[in-house]
């Protein structure tokens, strides 16, 4: 296998050693761009992987606005019915979603605000400033991101016991306010983008350290923080195990309205209720994701971020 | 200039001067302070505090108990409902990472090419992230539901029993790797995109010209080439695996993790201990020994991952060194 390329190399065009003749040529070109132009099988095996990605949604949104026992019915139904908006009504009547969504804005939007500011600013430390301890303690960031949450999920719902936030929103923001991902993250980030000189002419100037942070770094951290702040909030957005376990019926998150919703009619719930509820669950991520989409999949590329 | 030669010096420095110095020396502490603050009550305390949890009897009502030593693990280690909820852990593990990863490069591969409207197919393969463990469970336990749904309706058609997916042990697991994979999918095809774009194209180009195949190019370079995103996505797609609850938990939201615990996990087990039956004490043990499998787990998939993907030809390209940020934890 080594050989092919080690003799591609010196025979490349670009190198030019060895001329072809313009038939050789011809044919060779022919077949590189045969690499370069995709053709129906490319997009024969996008379809399907984009049918098979829109399938389920669009299933659930069919039969969310059909009657449920329309489930049953062989082929299934893919067409819409008119029952989406009364089976929503029925879901808001089943399980609190109003308070739930509330709920749910207010604990992603603190958490990704809160560690996108604690990671932006201790990120910058780790990358820019110079302190004695700082390979030491940045180990420690990275080490503890290899632990699993599930390790400390008893104590730390005793200690949230303990200082009787059951029940209350404190209880699943606290948790999530600081992240060794996030600030892994920024300081990945941070520690090409300013160029040291940059910080080193602002103390000149006599700006102060903090300053400094505010004036030079954030305004550069800027693309960053966003996809951080993004991925962050839909983390906390989709969460379920911390909020099913620290949040009661009474005050829901929306993974634990869902859930509930599911869990509603025992056996035999009403299929379309659920799935209605379904996708009013998923409408808010859907928007960001039209909006953010192309940050979001930025976030991925930079191979940085794993839910 | 003068300034800063009189600070280094470290002589006549003005008050100012001196303010402005210890400014700079102790705002890096002040700025990582709060991370660390924070982790430490609710991070590290908790999972510090977790051994000692598991070395006691203690009751989620009653608290602490009696010292019993290693009493949880031996119980845990002894008690067959623990081992079949290891066994479908790695089942349903084992049906998700491999047609996941399979999958992905196969999605990257596709859109590693000359693509029209590629954000348009990005953005279409990664729809189903979006869509919560909660709502993809919900989604697709109709579609798996065997009194009806369209999976049954189309055996139907083609004359071919009910499958009781609900209640055998493989069809459940097929069920849950089923909608892991498709949340999983696309979002792993584009981490493994990105490692493919960072190969340079004129080795592709050497090879085609050299008369290498599409597929002999696809096994002898991209594969080789991606090995260090290869090994990442392994490593994070056992992390996640194996402490997979939601997906299990909600299949049959009566119970944890099927009536006879076909489809009960490890972390659905721990919350079993916890909850229902209130022993924090096996809870915590069980978390214990869950950490410890994930790490014999992930060592093995790593050394597995990099004979596989090894191949003497990556000496013999010389790549341009690239940034690559690889961490491999989660999001918390």
């Amino acid at each position: 296998m080594s050989t092919t390329i080690n003799r591609a190399a010196p025979s490349s065009s670009t190198h030019g050693i060895h001329l072809p003749n313009p038939e050789e040529r011809a044919a060779k070109k022919r077949k590189a761009r045969f690499y370069d132009r995709p053709g129906w099988l490319t997009y024969g095996l996008l379809s399907a992987f984009f049918l098979g990605a829109v399938f389920p949604l669009w299933w659930s949104f069919v039969m969310g606005s059909r009657v449920a026992t329309d489930i049953n019915s062989v082929p299934p139904v893919v067409i819409p019915g008119p029952n989406f908006i009364s089976n929503v009504i029925k879901a808001f009547q089943t399980v609190d979603f109003t308070k739930a969504l509330i709920n749910t804005v207010i604990i992603s939007g603190t958490i990704a605000i809160s560690v996108v500011f604690f990671s932006t600013l201790a990120g910058y430390a780790f990358a820019k400033l110079k302190f004695r301890g700082r390979n030491g303690l940045m180990l420690a960031v990275i080490a503890t991101m290899a632990i699993p949450t599930q390790l400390g999920i008893i104590p730390l719902f005793m200690l949230v016991s303990e200082l009787k936030l059951t029940n209350t929103l404190g209880a699943v923001i606290i948790p999530g306010l600081v992240s060794a991902f996030g600030v892994f993250f920024m300081r990945q980030y941070l520690i090409d983008v300013i160029p040291d000189e940059l910080i080193e002419a602002a103390r000149v100037d006599g700006a102060s350290a903090w300053g400094t942070f505010w004036n030079v770094a954030v305004p550069s951290a800027r693309p960053a923080m966003a996809v951080l702040g993004l991925f962050i909030f839909m983390a906390a957005w989709t969460d379920f195990l911390w909020p099913l376990l620290v949040l009661g019926p009474k005050n829901p998150s929306v993974q634990t309205a869902l859930a509930a919703l599911n869990a509603s009619g025992g056996h035999t719930p009403d299929y379309s209720m659920v799935l209605a509820g379904t996708i009013v669950s998923i409408i808010p991520l859907l928007i960001l994701f039209l909006f953010a989409g192309k940050q979001l999949i930025a976030g991925i590329m930079s191979g940085a971020v794993k839910g | 200039m003068s300034t800063l030669q009189a600070g280094r010096g470290g002589g006549g420095l003005t008050f100012r001067q001196k303010l402005a110095n210890f400014d700079y020396k102790a705002s890096p502490y002040i700025y990582i302070s709060p991370f660390f603050i924070l982790f430490a009550v609710l991070g590290l305390f908790p999972i510090i505090y977790t051994v000692n949890v598991s070395l006691y009897n203690w009751d989620l009502l009653k608290g602490q108990g009696d010292f019993i030593g290693l009493g949880n693990y031996v119980t845990t280690l002894t008690d067959p409902f623990f081992w079949n909820a290891f066994g479908n852990t790695i089942s349903i593990f084992l049906l998700s990472a491999i047609p996941q990863l399979v999958a992905a490069t196969v999605i990257a591969a596709v859109l590693d090419q000359a693509i029209r409207a590629s954000t348009f197919w990005r953005m279409s393969v990664l729809l189903p992230y979006i869509a919560a463990p909660v709502a993809v469970a919900v989604i697709f336990t109709q579609i798996f539901n065997q009194y009806g749904g369209p999976i049954t309706g189309i055996l139907e058609a083609l004359g071919i029993e009910p499958i009781r997916w609900g209640f055998d042990v493989f069809p459940s697991h097929i069920a849950i790797a089923t909608m892991v994979n498709w949340r999983w999918t696309g979002y792993n095809a584009l981490i493994l995109l990105a490692a493919m774009q960072a190969i340079p194209r004129d080795i592709y180009e050497s090879a085609a010209l050299d008369g290498a195949g599409r597929a002999r190019r696809f096994w002898s370079i991209t594969i080789p080439m991606i090995r260090p995103t290869m090994i990442f996505v392994v490593i994070t797609a056992t992390i996640g695996g194996l402490q997979i609850f939601t997906e299990p938990k909600l299949f049959d939201g009566q119970s944890n993790g099927g009536a006879n615990r076909q489809f009960q996990t490890i972390v659905l087990y721990l919350y079993e201990m916890a909850f229902p039956r209130r022993d924090f004490g096996r809870a915590a043990a069980t978390a214990w020994i869950l950490f410890l499998i994930i790490i014999l787990i992930g060592l093995l998939n790593y050394a597995i991952s990099r004979t596989i993907a090894s191949q003497d030809i990556k000496r013999n390209i010389r790549v341009p060194s690239r940034k690559t940020v690889r961490p491999n934890g989660g999001l918390k």
